[in-house]
């Protein structure tokens, strides 16, 4: 960190004592700015009822959080951290689902979870993730119908359905031995789109065929957000582009991700082909990383700074936690995604981390710690 | 009243599960700690604890076989909390708080006062989840009344997590910092100077 100047007098005050332009307020609206694209590629491939959604959850949070300000006299109006959170709960709900719905989970966000427990930088829980636990075990099947994107030929045999969820209700314990998840979701009736089709002929003629092996058809599609899903969680693409600018500007370190990726993907690729008959060490890595809300949650919700420990060790200890969780709910849980209650859960643990990753005083010699 | 909250968050998913289990506990704490006002000189220190829980445990055999019997779907409904009620921390505390060191008719009040207290607050958080969690509200049935009221916009849509775990601790919260806050906001005079059973 930088120190900037300061034309104000003199203050005097306890360390740190370091000033930056990273106040709370930029943060905060920088990263609703790099969020944007992706929301706004939900809008594009899922229809204007997305913006909707996305419109309605906003409101509820600014609303809410003005509510909350009126009661307990504080102004946190501008910080731009309500309509991060609105649109964070916006982006992870359905397309189609009813408006109250993220109206619901947007206040249950601010006033509960965030106001509850003390404000900003006081919450135990990621607000906008316990948003949507809470409303997708109250209204479950509304939280659970998907739409197809507008990119994919429409197919009815899938129709209303997500990736995710045809795999966790069609594949069930360790039977079959389909090969891989692409290969059941299009023997189940999955379509592709040209562009996925084009993407991979083209990549696997020029490039990976001099490197010797050759990537199925179905990855692209995932990667560029042409597949059903929650508004904001579909644009890999996008949202990694978002990341590379949260990276730069240091709003996000590497470490939450790092380890949240490394062993999510290490479960996944050792223990991930067993549903499918591929055996040890041959699960898909990339179908696992790319569906669901995995770049959403790994790079924007895991790594906020509150709910997350504040040594480099905890943070890796709590990204390793969460990426876990998330392989156990995935293939051996009861729902789809993992991704929300994996790092709620992780959130709830970060106090215990923090205990046990307390960095040694300086000063003091060693044997007194 | 924060002891013997126990069952509040199993039972009360509906609002008769909530006058149910606070009667069965009106009625238990009431009778059980008379009965142990009127016998406390001849309960000896040392044995105390056996021979109330024997009194209360036979007193809540009394009431879960009266419910079985002239209540049988609130009875399966309740389950085994009826049952629980003897090892209620309310009623044991109770009993050695104040019913040991007092007579007859002060237990009586004491206990009829708590008790009512204990039914009200569960009838509350009753309304609260299975109003939102379920969009009725379920009464004893009464001659042609089948006993269930249904709300209408949120009987076609409730919020399921409202009758789980969840929601149980989430209601219990805040019915706490409700009671935390008037009492906070109510004037000096008007405070009560008695123990503060929570």
């Amino acid at each position: 960190m930088s120190t900037g100047s300061r034309s104000a007098p003199v203050t005097v005050a306890s360390s740190p004592q370091f000033f930056d332009s990273a106040h709370t307020r930029r943060i905060m609206w920088t990263v609703s700015a790099v969020l944007t694209p992706a929301a706004a590629w939900g809008v594009y491939v899922f229809g204007i009822h997305a913006f909707f959604v996305l419109f309605a959850s906003i409101i509820a949070a600014v609303i809410g959080e003005g509510v909350m300000a009126r009661i307990l006299n504080r102004r946190t109006l501008r910080d731009g951290s309500a309509v991060l959170t609105g649109l964070m709960v916006g982006m992870t709900m359905p397309p189609a689902v009813p408006v109250y719905i993220p109206v619901v989970a947007s206040l249950f966000a601010i006033i509960v979870v965030k106001w509850t427990f003390g404000g900003l930088g006081s919450n135990w829980m990621n607000p906008a993730l316990a948003g949507r636990v809470f409303v997708y075990f109250s209204w479950t099947p509304a939280m659970t119908g998907w739409t197809m994107p507008s990119t994919l030929p429409q197919a009815d045999a899938v129709s209303g359905a997500s990736m995710l969820g045809l795999i966790k209700q069609g594949l069930s314990g360790t039977g079959g031995h389909v090969g891989s998840p692409l290969r059941f979701l299009r023997d189940a009736g999955f379509p592709v789109s040209t562009t996925d089709t084009a993407v991979t002929d083209w990549l696997n003629q020029h490039v990976l065929h001099a490197l010797g092996f050759s990537i199925p058809g179905g990855y692209v599609d995932p990667f560029l957000g042409n597949i059903p899903g929650s508004i904001g969680e579909v644009s890999a693409a996008l949202l990694l582009l978002g990341t590379v600018v949260l990276l730069a500007r240091r709003i996000i370190t590497w470490e939450i991700p790092a380890s949240y990726f490394l062993s999510f993907a290490l479960l996944t690729w050792v223990f991930g082909g067993a549903r499918y008959g591929t055996g040890l060490f041959g699960g898909d890595i990339l179908f696992q990383l790319f569906t669901g809300g995995f770049i959403l949650g790994a790079f924007y919700m895991a790594t906020d700074t509150v709910t997350t420990p504040l040594t480099s060790a905890g943070m890796l200890i709590y990204g390793g936690g969460a990426g876990i969780l998330t392989f156990l709910i995935r293939f051996y849980g009861a729902v789809p995604e993992g991704v929300a209650l994996a790092i709620i859960l992780m959130n709830v643990f970060t106090p215990l981390i923090n205990r046990y990753t307390r960095p040694g005083r300086y000063g003091l010699s060693e044997g007194r710690r | 009243m924060a002891l013997g909250l126990c069952p509040a968050l199993a039972v009360t998913t509906r609002v008769v599960n909530g006058l149910g289990i606070g009667a069965a506990l009106t009625f238990v704490l009431v009778s059980s700690n008379v009965i142990i006002a009127l016998l406390r000189d001849v309960i000896p220190e040392r044995g105390r604890l056996t021979s109330y829980i024997a009194v209360i445990a036979s007193l809540v055999t009394v009431v879960d076989l009266t419910m079985q019997a002239y209540t049988p779907r609130l009875s399966e409904q309740l389950g085994i909390y009826v049952p629980l009620l003897a090892v209620n921390c309310l009623i044991l505390g109770r009993s050695q708080a104040f019913a040991r060191r007092s007579e007859g008719g002060h237990t009586v009040l004491d206990s009829l006062g708590i008790g009512l207290g204990f039914t009200v607050s569960l009838t509350v958080i009753s309304l609260v989840r299975e109003v939102l969690g379920a969009g009725s509200i379920t009464l004893f049935p009464m001659g042609n009344f089948s006993g269930i009221v249904k709300i209408p916009v949120l009987s076609d849509s409730p919020a399921r997590i409202m009758v789980l775990a969840a929601g149980a601790f989430l209601v219990t919260g805040y019915l706490k910092a409700l009671f935390n806050w008037t009492r906070m906001h109510q004037p000096r005079s008007a405070q009560p100077s008695q123990e503060r059973a929570v």
